[in-house]
């Protein structure tokens, strides 16, 4: 692993939101793009030690790893411990592809009994308890930019976009987060 | 005391509880919860605008959103001012300053009042008739004039300070209109589960029930029962109540705009709020219960201030406790404006007299107005009226002529009915169907899943609309899945059921073309110019819209658009669902930008892509250009320098020593799989089976067309793995377009692709002393010419961080560029400047990196294509694979078009002058002295002083191009003819030596 | 704003997560080095752009990134339905593509302007 300390988090020293919905920057974790046919889904889940998600809109977590289900054939590995998660792709031979989207995305985190609501000021994704559960997660867009939004509590959900989006992403969930809280 | 025409005991307000405000300077005693109207009202002020084109003193009309008349400039600050607001809708609070609009120098006396005198010369179609010529006139006198004269309010010219909020949201069941109908609709929905947006355009919620006071629902006053009704939803977890909320736009897919008015009743507003907040709502099932209008009556005169809406006038009395007169008259053709008489006789108006168009009224109307002993003359008509800044009598006269009786009034009410406000069922697509029977236009055909209810949905009768809501909220609510509740049920009462109601002109309206009966209030359409629109020739309701305006102000005709339709009708002598009514259009009412913006303003207006390197940049100097969203460090200019000077400084260094450049923003695509090579074999003209792993290739995508798309250098890190790069630009497309063909024409591949773009932090390190600057820092790649040749790529690491190390130039230098994991860019570049520095290198930006590409003639995709450029046509033909059998464009390619002699080429362009710098976009002619128009050959896409050549170059799409190089062209400018020569693209290192330097 | 269901997330979706992507069932020829100008025009530029029922093509471009078919009514907007990509053209059952006549336009429902 390289000197963390040459490492510059695109959202260093950002905070804000309100009492009902705060809102932080996530730290640094190992993300993998991966990308598999059916047939590769056992051995892969065996390898990450968990169960990747196939329906859709759903995601699996352990111990700080999450599998987001994206697409029929796409997830996003989340390894908040920092993870080799290449590593371990790369000891699967089951068809698959493994892309480092580590340093790619970035994530906010966006807690409190109005964190819905700030995410709702730019998000068309419907989070109604019922449709988006605990688990939930879905790529979607929030005002002008893509994000993946997975719902991480009752109150908690975790916003990835690509890092230079990540300020625009910041700033809107801090309005958000600062009307749903009135 | 809060105005001398409140009457003690009337109303809803607390006289203890004030607020004062002014208007037109004077101030204005009111209480809270007033609206500017009825505040003005009670203190005795009718007067309060100038229409917009006869500029005729203009009143109250109305006590809702319909108001034509009465828009006023309110204002908190210099900043915070807003014109064109209806008085009727706008709250007062304590410091609110209001100001009458278009009038000069004084309400009162208003010079632009002469249109009335000169309105002769100001009939329908006046505009497009007077001032079509000369046609130069229109833009600097016309214009002006008119746009000074007529019209509303000023916009303010102070930036907005306030805020606006966004919010989605999604329910089962929104319904729009919380009167009667809605809030009964919403309960029985609300009861059964459902997730329930109910929104209401007035501070609390009770539409008629304002008003309405002769109403019993379950015992208690309509009124109460409402809010007691709003109390129970808003305590319920699956129910949003939202007041002083407007439903302004019914679009597809029951998606619904609303816009809240948060803070525009506020004295002093907590500056966290939002002025507005827009609510996009997403509705399962939409329900309609948005009431109806009244209509006034169409008779000469009828526009004065005084006169106005009947249930207007019950409004003022029984929610603000105000008497909008002392002697009141009341015009009718409909059982409604009876109640309102009753109710200001009960609190002491004295009512001159009831004047109903019909020869026969309601029969219990009748009876109890014989036993208040309120006159009341039938089949009569009001057919004129007197008063010059407010109404002081009417005239009266027996229907079909005899003798007129003036009766002193100093205010008149009118009633000609009730329209159903199908607005939103109209936005929704819905078609509306007449009813003959009642007159009305009323839903006919859904286009959606929504109901109307109530009366916007025709339905007459108190227990009838209660029982018609219930319904249709239970209705939604299971259709939407919800199981819980039990059947609701409510009993209502009133007092009087209504009949009766007219469209068109009144007998008062006269049939001369000088009488001034209005239809449409806001745009001074009288039933003389609907007529007259007639005989001229328009014979749809769109073309009379249209001419006349009626029904095109800010109102939308909400008031106007019935009697329009009538009289045109009468006139065609065609029947009204002939004639057809006009599409009603979102918003229902105006809508501020600010609202609609929302959250996009300042940094939030769009996203500002800012890549790793960009603190480092900006703290050198660096001047930065928007390259999409991106913000590129455009050139660093040293104290002193110009951009020039910069620029050739860093054109020289480049070549000299080295330089570094923040390539960051080249889109970035992992292709990945077994399929991989044959998959960009077919998105690319170049054969990439051949590409050892190792290696990189410059190519080339075509659209299916045979037209360049994109380009960019592919490197191949392992047999089933490339590193795809694209235009800073083209990243998103590209993609879109790999996945297009991936997904729908090629799925039998085994490959994925993965957008990386924002993965790696990009550092090209360009120039003879790039190596000597890396060398050091690099870890496990053996980087010599030998090892590492031009259009190589090795993984290791640089500073002990990951690398995909690239050999590969784009300024015809030795060159690398440097990937690292984002997070590291800017600590890497820094290590790399710390060697750089001292070599003698520079850091440049695109400027430099557009002048060194194009002094060795490489293209920029976009700038010298431009969707009509095959590979050919830009020199590139040695990159399209003669050995495919397949590739994107490779039939577009052999289009007859494509291939015949005489096409746009790339070449180079040396002007004579070699200090002349030709302008980007200039047109390219054979001959000077063709007379015009000449035949143009091309046009210039690329030039730049170049530093290193010591002369001006440039880049050209010309007819025949490469046919024609050592001939001589001609750049016609404004001011003078630019001789140049046709040569060669590359200009700087022709054998290209450097590249393995 | 359109609401637009994506047969392999299995739900209603905002417009904003989806891109357009022109007329379905317009196959790539597999010969398609070989063809005449006649078919390439056909296969390239040639669209029926009909007034009532459509075959297009949407990408799920912000949610699943899947590419879809969708049956959609031009004048209405109404989706008769959804489904994947490569699943063959469905009949919509009582819908067929109106002609000039049959189709009540937008211009129609503004009155009877011509």
């Amino acid at each position: 692993m390289a000197d963390q300390a040459l490492r510059k988090a695109p959202l260093a020293g950002r905070h804000g939101g309100s009492s009902g919905a705060r809102v932080t920057p996530a730290d640094p974790a190992t993300r993998l793009a991966l990308r598999a046919g059916p047939d590769a889904i056992g051995t892969l889940s065996l390898a990450f030690g968990l169960e990747l998600p196939q329906r859709p809109k759903t995601s699996a977590s352990v111990s700080g790893r999450h599998a987001l289900w994206l697409g029929p054939d796409e997830w996003l590995l989340i390894d908040e411990n920092g993870a080799d998660l290449m590593g371990i792709a790369s000891g699967v031979s089951a068809l698959h592809s493994a892309t480092d989207v580590s340093h790619r995305n970035t994530a906010i985190l966006v807690s409190g009994p109005d964190a819905a609501a700030a995410i709702a000021a730019a998000c068309p994704l419907d989070l109604g308890k019922s449709v988006f559960p605990v688990g939930a997660a879905a790529r979607t867009v929030l005002g002008k930019i893509e994000i993946v939004l997975l719902r991480t509590g009752e109150e908690d959900y975790r916003v990835e976009c690509w890092r230079s989006f990540s300020s625009y992403a910041f700033g809107m969930l801090v309005e958000g987060a600062e009307d749903a809280g009135l | 005391m809060s105005g001398a025409n409140r009457i003690a005991g009337q109303g809803r307000l607390t006289p203890a509880k004030t607020a004062r405000f002014t208007f037109d300077g004077k101030t204005i005693d009111a209480l809270v919860g007033d609206t500017v109207a009825s505040a003005l009202l009670a203190n005795g002020v009718h007067l309060v605008g100038r229409s917009f084109k006869y500029h005729r003193p203009r009143g109250i009309l109305s006590a809702g959103p319909e108001e034509p008349n009465a828009l006023i400039d309110v204002s908190r600050d210099a900043a915070r001012r807003q014109p064109n607001v209806r008085a009727p809708v706008q709250e007062v609070f304590d410091g609110m300053k209001v100001e009458s609009q278009n009038r000069f120098p004084s309400l009162a006396f208003d010079i632009g009042g002469i249109n009335n005198l000169l309105s002769p010369f100001f009939a329908a179609g006046f505009y497009y008739k007077t001032f079509m010529w000369p046609k130069a006139a229109w833009e600097k006198v016309y214009e002006p004039f008119i746009r000074k004269a007529a019209g509303l309010g000023v916009s303010p010219t102070e930036e907005d300070p306030d805020h606006y909020a966004n919010r989605y949201a999604h329910c089962d069941v929104l319904v729009a209109g919380a009167g009667v109908a809605g809030l009964s609709a919403a309960l029985a929905a609300a009861e059964a589960g459902a997730r329930v947006i109910l929104v209401d355009e007035q501070p609390e919620v009770g539409g008629a029930l304002h008003f309405d006071t002769s109403v019993k629902i379950d015992g208690q006053s309509g009124y109460d029962w409402a809010q007691a009704t709003a109390a129970k939803l808003k305590a319920m977890e699956n129910v949003t109540v939202l007041t002083r909320t407007t439903a302004f736009g019914y679009y597809n897919h029951n998606f619904v705009g609303l816009v809240e008015r948060v803070t525009d009743h506020l004295p002093k507003p907590d500056k966290k709020l939002p002025r507005e907040r827009l609510w996009q709502v997403r509705a399962k099932r939409v329900i309609l219960a948005t009431g109806s209008i009244e209509r006034h009556m169409v008779f000469a005169n009828n526009d004065r201030p005084g006169i106005m809406l009947a249930s207007a006038a019950r409004t003022y009395l029984n929610h603000f406790g105000v008497a909008v007169g002392r002697k009141v008259g009341v015009y009718t053709a409909n059982d409604s404006a009876y109640e309102a008489a009753f109710d200001l006789k009960r609190a002491g108006v004295t009512i001159a007299a009831i004047v109903d168009n019909r020869d026969k009224p309601g029969d219990a109307v009748l009876t109890e107005a014989r036993r208040l002993g309120i006159e009341v003359l039938t089949g009569h008509s009001v057919i004129d009226t007197k008063g010059k800044l407010r109404v002081s009598s009417m005239s009266v006269a027996r229907n079909g002529g005899g003798s007129a009786r003036s009766i002193a009034i100093d205010a008149l009410l009118m009633s000609a009915g009730w329209t159903p406000s199908v607005h939103l069922f109209s936005q929704s697509r819905g078609k509306v169907a007449y009813d003959a029977a009642t007159g009305r236009f009323l839903p006919g055909t859904y286009a959606q899943d929504c109901l109307s209810v109530g009366s916007c949905n025709g339905t007459d009768g108190l227990q009838a609309t209660i029982e018609e809501s219930l319904a249709a909220g239970e209705l939604m609510a299971r259709a939407t899945g919800n199981e819980g509740g039990n059947k609701l049920e409510l009993s209502g009462e009133n007092a009087f059921e209504w009949t009766g109601g007219m469209a068109g002109a009144a007998e008062g309206a006269g049939i001369d073309t000088t009488v001034k009966a209005f239809v449409d209030f806001q745009n001074d359409v009288c039933a003389k110019d609907i007529r007259l629109a007639v005989r001229e020739g328009m014979h749809s309701i769109e073309h009379i819209k249209r001419f006349t305006t009626n029904g095109m102000a800010t109102d939308q005709g909400k008031l106007s658009n019935i009697h329009g339709l009538a009289i045109a009708s009468e006139v065609l002598n065609r029947e009204i669902p002939k004639i057809g009514l006009t599409t009603f259009r979102a918003p229902y009412t105006p809508v501020t930008f600010g609202a609609l913006i929302s959250h996009s303003r300042g940094d939030l207006f769009d996203p500002a892509r800012k890549t790793p390197m960009h603190a480092w940049e900006e703290a050198h100097g660096a001047v930065f250009e928007d390259v999409g969203n991106w913000k590129r460090a455009w050139y660093y200019p040293r104290s002193g320098e110009t951009m020039h000077d910069a620029v050739n400084r860093e054109c020289r260094t480049v070549r000299n020593a080295a330089g570094l450049f923040d390539a960051s923003t080249l889109g970035k695509i992992e292709v990945v799989g077994p399929d991989a090579a044959e998959f960009l074999n077919l998105m690319y003209t170049n054969a990439w089976d051949t590409l050892k792993p190792g290696r990189c290739r410059y190519g080339i995508m075509l659209r299916e067309d045979g037209f360049v798309y994109d380009d960019g250098v592919v490197g191949r890190l392992a047999e089933d793995r490339f590193h795809v790069t694209t235009t800073t630009g083209g990243a998103p497309r590209v993609m879109n377009h790999m996945e297009d063909y991936l997904q729908t024409e090629f799925p039998h591949l085994k490959v994925w692709l993965t957008s990386t773009t924002e993965q790696w932090a990009v550092i090209a390190v360009q120039g003879p002393k790039a190596r000597e600057i890396l060398e050091p820092l690099v870890e496990g790649i053996d980087i010599s010419n030998e090892a590492f040749p031009h259009m190589s790529v090795r993984e290791g690491k640089i500073c002990g961080v990951p690398t995909r190390l690239f050999r590969m130039s784009f300024t015809g230098e030795a060159g690398y560029e440097v990937n690292v994991p984002a997070d590291y860019g800017q600590a890497i570049w820094e290590a790399i400047w710390a060697r750089a520095e001292p070599l003698g290198a520079c850091a440049y930006g695109t400027e430099t990196m557009h002048v060194l590409r194009a002094e060795k003639g490489y293209i920029i995709v976009g700038q010298d294509t431009d969707g009509t450029v095959t590979p050919y046509d830009a020199s590139l033909g040695w990159a399209v694979s003669k050995k495919k059998t397949d590739f994107v464009g490779i039939r577009g390619l052999k289009r007859p078009d494509l291939v015949k002699e005489g096409r746009k080429q790339l070449v180079g362009l040396l002007t004579k002058d070699p200090n002349v710098v030709l302008e980007e976009g200039a047109q390219i002619v054979a001959d000077p002295n063709e007379p015009k128009p000449m035949k143009m050959l091309g046009h210039v896409t690329s030039s730049y002083w170049s530093e290193n050549c010591g002369r001006s170059i440039a880049m050209a799409l010309v007819a025949g191009g490469q046919a024609r190089l050592g001939q001589t062209l001609y750049v016609p400018m404004p001011d003078r003819t630019i001789a140049v020569e046709v040569s060669e693209m590359v200009f700087v290192d022709k054998e290209g030596g450097r590249l393995n330097g | 704003m359109l609401l637009i269901y994506c047969p392999y997330c299995e739900e209603e979706r905002s417009e904003l997560e989806f891109r357009h992507g022109g007329d379905a069932h317009i196959a790539r020829p597999t010969n398609m080095a070989d063809i005449s100008d006649e078919e390439f025009q056909e296969f390239f530029f040639l669209r029926d752009n009909p007034k009532g029922l459509i075959f297009e093509r949407w990408r799920h471009i912000h949610g699943c990134g899947r590419f879809f078919n969708a049956a959609r009514d031009t004048v209405s907007d109404k989706f008769y339905m959804s489904y994947k990509a490569g699943e063959p053209k469905p009949d919509i059952p009582g819908v067929t593509t109106a002609t000039e006549k049959t189709v009540e336009t937008y211009e129609a429902t503004e009155g009877t302007a011509k």
